[in-house]
């Protein structure tokens, strides 16, 4: 259906693509996969019209094609799903669907009860429910996306591009998402689906296509590709180096360290109803949850983000209010929230001011900041986590997802606090930051940082604590140390509400 | 019948909680201000005075109106108060040629102008601010060389006419109330029930993705300016006409400023995206009403009425920053 013949293409003083050829079949799932940089999105792009090729060819549905904008594309029939849900939020669903091309009266206005009677059987043969007369921002990103999808589906898509649909769906979410991706399949639509979530190109994906550096590595069936072969030829390792990478973190018991948070009964508004945990000197602690858990909200009380409404906050022994991220930052409690972009890098500022933002009164004298000590700080923290970048005065949007992702944790590490709040710390970056900013972590808590983690990945969880606290709907439900952090046993928990964890604690308490 | 009118509401795409919660604010102030002043002022429920206080603001309504579209894709346009003067102005000069010209020609260039101030904005992706502050200096600049700073007389015998245009009664109601009235329902019904109009709100709601969808996004945009700027000439037409035919080249000035208070009271967000003319009209007989009663009452120091309607901007603004963010919260 698709073909793209030796694509090339140039950007300043740089070769994004080196002549990369590429094949999708009608009703496959074809994962594209490749390391940030690796010219996947460069490639996709290409496909949809937002940049031109400089070489090579596209064959789509048999016809040479040249597609110059999205628009093009769309109606060639190649329609995208990206990352960031692409819907205009103050519509109503209905409208999104329709949106363009909205029937109308024989007097010219809209017809808007064919508008509504339409956009309900293009959503409900995806099996998607929604009352489409509410605004889309009414909805969930999920839904939102079920909804472009059923959009551009019913634009008479032949391919549908998916580029990290899951990175900000919850579990049953993500299944809903799948179901979909199967009934396209079934109707023989094709679908590249791009995402850094092995797992789910291993459950959907028929086939896999690898790039690297702008380079074409090759194509597999998903079956006769293992993990650590698929991994290896991403980042261009062998595959001994790439089992290394994943070794699941040895979970060290730390309970006799001195407690550093003790968390007793925490409320706040319906999100956070009863939570309570310890949280040791040294220790890296998951907090474990499908999304409206109240996992970010237990974070943002404890880094003075947000305020609780009952129950006490201990730092170091002794309670205290936070009221703003300035007391947390005193107390040594730093947080890195789940949003990069919008909570944490300032886009046009340099790395260097980016790493010193938050430490400024560190290095400076009556407000005037030392050149010296910041420029030493800066590269040493630049050498210590490995961030790659030209020279600290680079402009921190132009670094990847993981570098800027490291540059936020020397912001917060160049404060030297004693505890680090990480909120998914590796969404969206490929895999070999992925490992990075794990063995980081795993250094940092030998050095006596104390970490909490959290993250929608279980694996990430399992793989880099020692222990996990289980959340659902606001309430801690569990507990889960050494083996017993396994997925099985995360869901299970939230399933039963306390069948492994709590449970057996109570066992314990009633023999 | 009950049937028949659930159908119209459903129908009808406008998210009732929202737009209304909205411009509930501007309603209820409205409501209560007309309460307070009907008891603490006779004069204030009579027919002279309404109509008074219709007729004295059916112009800034109607660049209000223009303005709505403006902002609805989260642009602004300063243009207007000088478009107004240049429509005026060219409208007075044009009555020695021929009556049609005078009133088509000076609300074609305005249109025209507002088209340029769209084709800039859209086509060279620039601030919508600095290219409209550019066309309202430029153009009052190009209002004061023309006129050599004063006013122009229309020819003999037109006067009537305009004096007709600006404050004739129809029915019992002034014309410029009229036009009023006809302009909000017709844009009422563009911006609910037509693709343009749906589209306009798209684009204030997300330009991006608007794009992605098809919609033709710098269109949209070069013709709510040209919206802008057609209503900023007829209005200008129609001050000169109140004035029995005088024509004055600082006729608008800082009418943008009050444009825009006024959709931004009457629940339309600068955001883009939200909101719609019938608050507007609500958000100008508020601020309309707020200075009759300042008149009426007679004993206050005229230099209060903006200290009012400068505060009570603010107020709204805030109370419509807190109703956006509980509602936030909800979802």
């Amino acid at each position: 259906m698709l073909r793209m013949e030796s694509i090339t293409k140039k950007f300043p003083g740089v070769m994004a693509l080196k002549g990369v050829s590429f094949e999708v079949y009608p009703g496959e799932i074809h994962a594209l996969m490749g390391e940030n940089g690796a010219g996947k999105s460069t490639l996709i792009k290409i496909l949809t019209g937002v940049y031109q090729r400089d070489g090579g060819n596209v064959l789509f549905d048999g016809k040479k094609v040249n597609f110059k904008t999205p628009l093009e594309a769309q109606e060639g029939g190649i329609s995208t799903i990206y990352q960031e849900v692409s819907l205009i939020p103050n519509l109503t669903i209905a409208e999104n669907v329709m949106l363009g091309r909205e029937p109308k009266t024989k007097w010219g206005s809209i017809d808007w009860k064919k508008v509504y009677k339409e956009a309900e059987i293009i959503l409900s043969s995806l099996g998607i429910t929604v009352d489409v007369k509410k605004s889309v921002n009414e909805y969930s990103t999920a839904i939102q996306q079920m909804v472009s999808i059923a959009r551009s589906v019913s634009m008479k898509a032949k391919l549908v591009i998916m580029d990290e649909p899951t990175s900000s769906l919850d579990d049953k979410e993500v299944e809903v998402l799948y179901k979909v991706m199967n009934q396209l399949k079934a109707q023989g639509i094709a679908i590249i689906f791009v995402s850094h979530r092995l797992e789910e190109i291993y459950k959907m994906c028929d086939k896999i296509s690898v790039l690297r550096d702008g380079s074409y590595i090759g194509t597999w069936k998903t079956s006769e590709l293992q993990q650590e072969s698929l991994i290896a030829r991403m980042i261009g390792k062998s595959e001994r180096e790439v089992a290394s990478l994943s070794d699941k973190r040895e979970a060290l018991d730390k309970s006799g360290e001195s407690v550093l948070i003790q968390l007793e009964g925490v409320k706040q508004g319906n999100k956070v109803r009863n939570v309570h945990f310890s949280l040791h000197q040294g220790e890296i602690l998951g907090l474990a949850g499908l999304l409206g858990s109240g996992r970010s909200e237990v974070a943002k009380i404890i880094a003075g983000i947000d305020g609780k409404e009952e129950g006490t906050l201990q730092i170091h022994g002794k309670e205290v209010n936070l009221y703003n991220t300035k007391q947390a930052i005193q107390k040594g409690v730093a947080i890195l929230t789940e949003n990069r972009k919008t909570e944490g890098i300032i886009p046009n500022m340099s790395v260097r001011e980016n790493i010193t933002l938050a430490c400024l009164p560190k290095i400076s004298k009556f407000s005037f900041i030392s050149k010296r000590k910041q420029a030493k700080l800066v590269d040493q923290y630049i050498r210590r986590l490995g961030i790659k970048t030209p020279n600290p005065e680079q402009k921190i949007k132009n670094l990847s997802g993981g570098n800027q992702q490291k540059v936020l944790l020397a912001r917060w590490l160049a404060l030297n606090p004693d505890l680090l709040i990480l909120d998914e710390p590796t969404r969206g970056i490929d895999i070999g930051a992925k490992a990075e900013i794990h063995s980081l972590m795993d250094e940092l808590s030998a050095n006596g940082l104390s970490l909490l983690i959290i993250s929608s990945e279980f694996d990430e969880l399992i793989q880099n604590t020692d222990r996990i606290i289980v959340l659902k709907d606001g309430v801690r439900v569990g507990e889960l140390q050494g083996e017993e952090r396994t997925q099985d046993n995360i869901m299970a928990v939230i399933a039963n509400e306390g069948g492994i964890g709590e449970g057996k604690e109570a066992t314990v308490t009633h023999g | 019948m009950k049937a028949a009118v659930q159908r119209m509401t459903s129908s009808i795409p406008i998210r009732f909680n929202a737009s209304l919660i909205q411009q509930q604010g501007a309603f209820i102030a409205l409501v209560l201000l007309i309460i307070y002043a009907s008891l603490s002022y006779e004069n204030f429920l009579t027919s002279q005075n309404i109509i008074n206080v219709l007729k004295q603001n059916s112009m800034i309504g109607i660049v209000a109106v223009g303005m709505t579209f403006v902002i609805l894709t989260k642009g602004i346009d300063l243009s207007v108060g000088s478009l107004i003067a240049l429509g005026g102005v060219l409208s007075a000069y044009l009555t020695n040629v021929n009556m049609i010209l005078a009133l088509i020609i000076p609300i074609a260039i305005t249109a025209l102008l507002g088209m340029v101030n769209g084709l800039i904005i859209s086509r060279g992706n620039l601030e919508p601010f600095i290219v409209t502050l550019a066309m309202m200096i430029g153009v009052r600049g190009i209002v004061f060389i023309i006129t050599g700073e004063q006013s122009v007389i229309v020819t003999e015998g037109a006067e009537y006419f305009y004096y007709f245009l600006g404050n004739g009664l129809f029915l019992g109601v002034p014309f410029p109330v009229w036009l009023l009235l006809l302009i909000v329902g017709i844009s009422w019904y563009v911006l609910k029930m037509t693709r343009f109009g749906r589209h306009t709100y798209a684009v204030g709601g997300s330009e991006n993705a608007s794009q992605l969808m098809g919609v033709k996004t710098k269109n949209i945009k070069v013709w709510v300016y040209v919206i802008s700027g057609t209503l900023s000439g007829l209005a200008g037409i129609i001050l000169a006409g109140r004035l029995g035919g005088v024509a004055q080249p600082v006729a608008g000035n800082m009418w943008e400023l009050d444009a825009i208070a006024a959709v931004v009271i009457g629940g339309t967000l600068l955001a883009g995206g939200r909101g719609g003319v019938i608050g507007t009209f609500i958000g100008v007989m508020l601020l309309g009403i707020v200075l009759n009663v300042i008149n009426l009452d007679g004993t206050l120091n005229s230099w209060w009425q903006p200290v009012i309607r400068g505060l009570f901007l603010l107020a709204i603004v805030i109370i419509q920053a807190k109703i956006m963010n509980t509602k936030k919260l909800k979802t």
